[in-house]
């Protein structure tokens, strides 16, 4: 049986084509992923992402456990601050990524994937320390995704908490329309924009006046579809896609969220030793000088050999090419190597890339 | 509602055939197009290769996926449309016209006898709709 969010309804109502992700039904798209897409570059989308976990970590022993699970520092963050950063296991592979949320001091909030939110509350809860409690609250939440440049306008006209005082990876709590919520100015898109915490109960009343408020400013209601491509055009690793426990965060290019030098925590003596030993293999951005897209599981070739596959590879409606995430071995990842990408039989070329392939022109920070 | 012209015949793989004479062009439904999205690249044979009946001959990709499109008469190509190599928006902006993808030289003309009317067509979407 799949779960379906508190805005199951809603969706169907608006004609989104439902789709099963990670045990949820959800909406994969309504007008399309390509509009979608451009109305977030452009305008704003808002996104239903209540299948995202939600583990919450209560206690004295709160900050210890989180550090000890995962390889940002948590101990540089402020009350309401937030963190990307990374689950890993003892051999340094990706359990998962997640957003670490500082509530308060014995109050930590991580949203995880979907897809792995049992693997992880299991994996945080068996490392548990006495005076810590661990708790899956995901079903207590519905979590929105406000974003695109015109989000902040369109958010601030349903609240009078002054939005352009909550900095990019912080959070607050916010009345938005009479509803308690956590605002965050964090996402998943490359552009600025919120993500929304509120109770299930709320869900219906937030999302359709939202939608209403910013039906002049052209936001569209998005799916998991546009969700992809724009994370991609921005960078963002997908775990399952690009990460997973055979990779660890320094191959994936996310060695600026693991610090070795904050104390012991699960993996690090793995992740020094690859530090040490130098990597073999990297995640590298490779776009398409054919026509045609790449998609994931395509093989490439590099040095006259296959040398890896296309982890996550699609058209990008924003940048207009075609573009992936590969692992490659490092002496054929650097940017501008050649290389070649197997499509239905045919070998066509391609070129490593910097990541992001998109980066938005920033208008404060 | 998918516009299904009644001068065509029709594949339940969703192509559209136009018979004329010794020529029949093919595409893709307007019904295809919708599901698809928009549509950012078509693969299309070269000019002289020649398929068995429902073998797969091309693709069409949206941002999302690609799906591959079967030859609804055994024959050799004639022609291609190169324009969409740089237009791949013609498939749903006119999907029975500047949309078409070849034209077959049919092994044997009267196969296409064998394919779906427009009506026919129509009521097997609704069919796989109510799926």
């Amino acid at each position: 049986m799949l779960k379906r969010t508190p805005l199951y309804e809603s969706h169907v109502s608006m004609g989104a084509r439902m789709v099963e992700f990670a045990g949820w039904e959800m909406p994969v798209q309504y007008a399309g992923p390509a509009p979608e897409h451009m109305a977030v570059r452009e305008a704003a989308g808002l996104f239903d992402v209540s299948h995202m976990g939600e583990i919450e970590i209560r206690g004295s022993g709160a900050l210890q456990l989180v550090q000890q699970v995962t390889t940002n520092d948590a101990s540089k963050l402020e009350d309401n601050q937030v963190q990307y950063s990374v689950l890993t296991n003892e051999n340094g592979g990706v359990i998962d990524d997640l957003l670490v949320y500082r509530n308060s001091a014995e109050y930590f909030l991580l949203v995880v994937n979907a897809s792995n939110t049992d693997k992880d509350f299991a994996w945080i809860n068996s490392h548990r320390t006495p005076g810590t409690e661990v708790h899956n609250t995901t079903e207590a939440y519905v979590l929105l995704a406000l974003q695109g440049p015109r989000a902040e306008r369109i958010l601030q006209k349903l609240t009078d908490h002054m939005l352009d005082r909550i900095p990019y990876y912080w959070s607050q709590r916010v009345g938005v329309d009479g509803v308690a919520c956590r605002v965050s100015r964090t996402g998943y898109t490359g552009e600025d924009g919120f993500e929304i915490f509120c109770a299930p109960a709320d869900a219906r009343h937030l999302w359709n006046r939202l939608l209403v408020t910013g039906h002049d400013e052209g936001v569209a209601a998005c799916g998991l579809a546009a969700r992809n491509t724009l994370r991609l055009e921005a960078g963002f690793r997908l775990w399952g896609n690009d990460m997973d426990e055979s990779t660890t965060p320094l191959e994936a290019g996310l060695a600026w969220v693991v610090k070795l030098d904050k104390g012991g925590f699960i993996g690090r003596e793995a992740l020094l030793k690859q530090k040490q030993e130098g990597l073999r293999r990297k995640l590298v951005g490779f776009e398409m000088l054919d026509r045609a897209p790449a998609r994931d599981g395509y093989p490439i070739i590099a040095g006259g050999r296959e040398a890896g596959r296309v982890a996550s590879g699609s058209p990008a409606p924003f940048l207009k090419k075609n573009i992936g995430f590969a692992y490659l071995p490092v002496e054929h990842a650097a940017v501008g190597t050649e290389l070649l990408v197997v499509v239905r039989g045919r070998e066509l070329p391609a070129r490593v890339v910097q990541i992001p392939f998109y980066k938005r022109e920033k208008k404060f920070d | 509602m998918a516009n299904t012209p009644e001068d065509l015949s029709y594949t339940k793989d969703h192509e559209w055939v136009r018979l004329k004479g010794q020529d029949a062009t093919v595409g893709i439904t307007d019904h295809a197009q919708n599901q698809l999205g928009d549509v950012v690249y078509v693969e299309i044979p070269k000019v002289g290769d020649k398929f068995e009946t429902s073998e797969p001959f091309g693709s069409v990709e949206s941002v999302k996926a690609v799906s591959e499109i079967y030859m609804p008469l055994a024959g050799a190509v004639t022609a291609v449309n190169e324009a969409l190599n740089d237009s791949p928006e013609l498939v749903n902006n006119d999907p029975y016209g500047g949309g078409w993808m070849i034209v077959i030289k049919p092994d044997n003309p009267a196969q296409i006898d064998g394919l779906l009317t427009a009506a026919e067509y129509d009521d097997y979407i609704k069919e796989e709709a109510s799926e």
